[in-house]
């Protein structure tokens, strides 16, 4: 690493006074020496180093607040009305209260990975030491293009990872700290604040993922990754089932590290639902994947685990009680969520056992994984044949008769996130056809607020649930687990293409599952860019909707498409926290083609990136606190992100306006001369409607200043195309984007040539863009 | 359906300030006459949505006509649009018309002004809901209504939860209100 504290070791000091052994000191930090890159301006940047930045995106991509709601209610002279531009009993007004609740959501999601990253780190540590190399691949030498571009340090070994951790936490404290009444005033500055929450997000996402693949052995950087399965109908119902749900992967890992102990392979299923699900697969893929965490509710209900362990993160908070129902014990592992269980920890595993399957304690909390592994497979064991997979779906005869107690009041609907006709679907059940509440399924997220809404009591997701039996347990499919991530030498390949723009684009399918049509929309739109040749990844939830689909060959996109980080090809980069490996991948460019210097220097990457790298996520069902925070890290290094339409509820937009000419001037790095390029990408933040919307908006945002004329062609044919083919209409801002006559994509000459005659259009320079003076080359006198 | 002012989606409860409900659709008739620029968003629900088995696009076009209200479609709306051989119409995304409607300065669909009357269809409700929220509290002078057929508090007016055939019927009167499209 180049920044470390100064570490005195001494095996044995002889003094007059006494005999010290194995004594350590650390004293401060110093650089490392042997790393030949220059230091940059902002290494280890407080929340105020990088606002210059901030402020030149913000002034180009302005806030645009949807307010969830009219009041202030943070502090006891509340609640305050801010409708009207009042301003609260603190004096902040609706654009501040806005960008505050933006900021704490960030801070939410920052924590969490952090805390998380903290978790794996310290027990990893605790395991392997201090010194245990990191190692993220053979072809990996920026190991940590995050942690280095931010930190200004090379993590080498799994102690390095410590420093940067307390520089998040320290980062988050501050952040936070700015949203108690009485702190700051101005939305702008706080939005700037959500930029460095995002960029501190990335920071602990890479920790966390360089800790667990390497310690835990998991694909470094590999392609080839091996294939696990993944659905409902994956999982061997007639073995002792373990489930295992969340983000962190160390009591799941130590499940799979008993079951190899005793040798019990083939003798008990672990499957998992959300980002536990990805990282055991990556541990051992002899595990399964159920789906993703919509599928809690399903999978739960239907009685299939005899055991569940829940880590932490997007975990159903009614587990317990859903457990309960289906005499399912459950082992809570983590202190975010303890369940109000007695923590079991120091006790004897037999006693824990014999407790758990009796049935005498729902459930406990075991905040050691080793133990919870034990705990888990031996209580799953013996649980199994006395549950005999008891459930509380109804079976499909009894549906009829449930549903005819619906008095057709709606509630269920009025209720449904995704206004899902299910007062109808309960109406035509109740006759005795099914067909239409078992479609419902499709587009349901399974969070189950049509019961809570029933007066009737009419279990209505479980009858969802049990309409669409049949096609649930034909589910199952193959996911090539996250491969982690980019290797050096893939990066060489595509470089050049991607910033000369004839690779047209990096689309990232990340986030949860909060879909507003259910999964195959995800599949569908990275079926669609692969073919077009763009570089296309996933990770999260999205990696497993899009499996969980077949195209028109009976195949999945998996089994279609090989997994390298290359033109026409699709990969997994794993969990959550993998998703530092995406934005790593944009900073690598910078780095490992253009030979920028990543070590401290993140306004200078972030320049690079959002001029030059058309990189776009794209998280279509983004729901957590924790997704706002990756995207806000997007935002900073000049990624932007699309959402679905539930994704606006994050109440806040950061939108170009290209018809607003004055916004899109960039310096010619050559000249220092300003230079209109066009929006480029034209929005931060956005919000589609539709899937087809979208379509069009990935391929618009992939284009970039830095676009050759070749690369520009190739960008705007499928802008063109996809608008025509999704729209019927030919885009009417194409003269934005053609710079030059050689631009134009050839089959389609004549039409455009016709619109940018009618647009008035002439022939504009193409620079080498920046936003930051000081790196012009030669000043214009 | 129970005709009243509470939001379709019950959790979706705004504050202190809520839609006033439009009793009368002759209400909505006027503020189009007196408005100086009004403008008509629609949605691609429109498409699918039916009402006694026409589409809610169909209506909405002949509102347009009748009251010469320019149209912007939102999202895959257009596609609908241009099946239908309509031609006076701008594409725009959904947050995109919303983040120029607030700003005094721009000068609307046509070159000639902002626009002082935005009316919202033919969208998803928590999309619609959101969208109005972000012009009641930044949209200055403009007035918003929605004619979708659930309560949209965040507008200025709106219908309170209808029927089909009564949000039918109310739109008909509309559109006869403004005048006779041939």
């Amino acid at each position: 690493m180049s920044k470390k504290a100064l570490q005195l070791k001494v095996g044995e000091l002889k003094t007059d006074i006494a005999l010290v052994k194995d004594l350590e000191i650390s004293v401060g930090r110093i650089y490392e020496e042997t790393w030949s890159e220059k230091i940059g301006p902002t290494p280890f940047p407080s929340v105020v180093d990088l606002r210059e930045w901030d402020l030149k995106l913000l002034q180009r991509y302005q806030p645009f607040y949807m307010p969830f709601c009219d009041l202030c209610c943070l502090c006891t002279m509340g609640k305050c009305d801010l409708t009207k531009q009042k301003r609260g009993a603190c004096g902040l007004d609706i654009a501040g209260q806005q960008s505050r609740i933006v900021l704490i959501a960030a801070c939410i999601g920052a924590s969490t990975h952090t805390a998380h990253a903290r978790h794996l780190v310290d027990h990893l540590i605790g395991k392997y030491g201090r010194d245990h190399p990191v190692n993220m691949g053979q072809n990996v030498e920026v190991e940590a293009p995050i942690i280095r571009t931010v930190c200004g340090i090379r993590p080498k070994a799994l102690g390095d990872l410590e420093d940067v951790l307390d520089y998040a936490e320290s980062q988050i404290t501050q952040l936070l700290a700015a949203t108690h009444t009485g702190q700051e005033e101005s939305n702008i500055d706080f939005e700037s604040k959500v930029l460095h929450a995002g960029m501190i997000d990335h920071v602990a996402l890479e920790v966390a993922d360089i800790a667990q693949v390497s310690a835990m052995d998991f694909p470094r950087a590999e392609p080839d990754a091996p294939l696990a399965e993944i659905g409902f109908g994956a999982v061997d119902i007639s073995k002792p089932t373990i489930l295992v749900v969340g983000h962190n992967v160390l009591p799941a890992g130590a499940i799979m590290d008993y079951i190899d102990d005793q040798k019990l392979y083939g003798q008990i299923e672990v499957a998992g639902i959300c980002c536990t699900a990805h990282d055991v697969t990556r541990y051992n893929p002899k595990a399964k994947i159920v789906g993703p965490l919509s599928w809690q509710l399903r999978f739960i209900r239907s009685g299939l685990p005899d055991l569940i362990v829940l880590d932490e993160q997007c975990i159903r908070t009614d587990t317990l009680v859903e457990a309960q129902k289906i005499k399912a014990p459950v082992i809570v592992t983590s202190d975010k969520n303890c369940a109000g269980l007695a923590n079991r920890t120091a006790d004897d595993i037999e006693e824990i056992v014999a407790d758990l399957v009796s049935g005498k304690i729902p459930g406990v909390l075991i905040l050691n994984p080793e133990k919870a592994g034990e705990v888990a497979v031996r209580t799953a064991r013996e649980v199994a044949p006395k549950r005999s997979k008891f459930k509380t779906i109804p079976n499909e005869g009894e549906i009829a008769a449930i549903a005819k107690k619906c008095s057709g009041c709606g509630e269920c609907r009025r209720a449904c996130p995704n206004d899902l006709l299910i007062p109808e679907g309960i109406a035509q059940a109740a006759k005795g056809n099914t067909a239409l509440l078992s479609e419902l399924l499709n587009d349901c997220i399974g969070c189950a607020r049509c019961e809570s809404a029933c007066p009737n009591g009419i279990p209505v997701h479980s009858l969802i649930v049990s309409a669409a039996g049949k096609s649930l347990s034909q589910e199952r499919y193959r996911i090539r687990v996250g491969r982690g991530g980019i290797q050096d030498v893939e990066i060489r390949n595509v470089g050049s293409p991607i910033v000369l723009g004839e690779i047209p684009g990096v689309v990232a399918f990340v986030g949860c599952s909060n879909y507003p049509h259910g999964g195959r929309e995800v599949a569908e739109m990275a079926e669609e860019f692969v073919k077009r040749r763009f570089i296309v990844t996933s990770s999260g939830c999205a990696a497993m909707s899009i499996a969980m689909h077949m195209n028109d060959e009976g195949k999945n996109i998996y089994e279609s498409y090989p997994g390298a980080f290359d033109a026409g090809c699709f990969s997994n980069v794993g969990s959550c926290v993998a998703n530092s490996h995406i934005a790593g991948a944009a900073i690598k460019i910078a780095s490992i083609f253009a030979k920028r210097s990543l070590r401290g220097n993140y306004e200078e990457v972030a320049d690079y990136v959002l001029n030059r790298v058309g990189a776009v996520g794209v998280a279509w069902g983004a729901m957590s606190q924790k997704a706002a925070a990756i995207a806000s890290g997007c935002w900073r290094l000049g990624v932007p992100v699309v959402v679905g339409p539930h994704g606006m509820k994050y109440r806040r937009m950061l939108l170009g306006r290209k018809d607003r000419e004055n916004d899109w001037y960039v310096y010619d790095a050559r000249t220092g001369d300003k230079t209109y390029v066009g929006p480029a990408p034209e929005h931060l933040f956005y919000a589609a409607e539709t899937k087809e919307e979208a379509m069009v908006m990935i391929a618009k945002l992939c284009m970039r200043p830095n676009d050759t004329s070749k690369g520009r062609a190739i960008k705007l044919t499928h802008y063109v195309d996809l608008h025509k083919r999704l729209f019927g209409t030919v885009p009417d801002d194409i003269h934005l984007f053609v710079r030059r006559a050689t631009d134009i994509p050839i089959t389609m000459k004549d039409e455009i040539e016709k619109i940018l005659a009618q647009k008035g259009w002439k022939e504009r320079n193409i620079p080498d863009p920046t936003l930051l003076p000081r790196l012009i080359r030669r000043r214009k006198e | 359906m129970m005709s009243q002012p509470e939001p379709w989606q019950k959790a979706e409860t705004p504050g202190p300030m809520k839609a006033l409900v439009i009793s009368k659709p002759e209400v909505v008739v006027g503020m189009i006459k007196n408005a100086k620029r009004p403008l008509l968003i629609v949605g691609p629900e429109s498409a699918e949505r039916e009402i006694s088995g026409e589409k809610e696009i169909d209506q909405l076009i002949r509102i347009a006509k009748a009251g010469k209200i320019p149209i912007v479609a939102t999202s895959r709306a257009v596609i609908d649009f241009v099946r239908r051989n309509y031609g006076p119409v701008s594409w725009m995304p959904a947050v995109d018309i919303a983040n120029r409607l607030r700003d005094a300065e721009w000068t609307g669909v046509k070159g000639e002004g902002q626009h002082d009357l935005a009316i919202f269809a033919g969208m998803q409700y928590y999309v619609e809901w959101l969208l109005l929220s972000g012009l009641k509290h930044f949209g200055g002078k403009l007035r918003t209504v929605s004619l979708d057929r659930f309560y949209q508090p965040h507008a200025n007016w709106s219908f309170p939860n209808l029927g089909e055939e009564e949000w039918q019927q109310n739109l008909r009167v509309i559109q006869n209100g403004l005048g006779r499209v041939l």
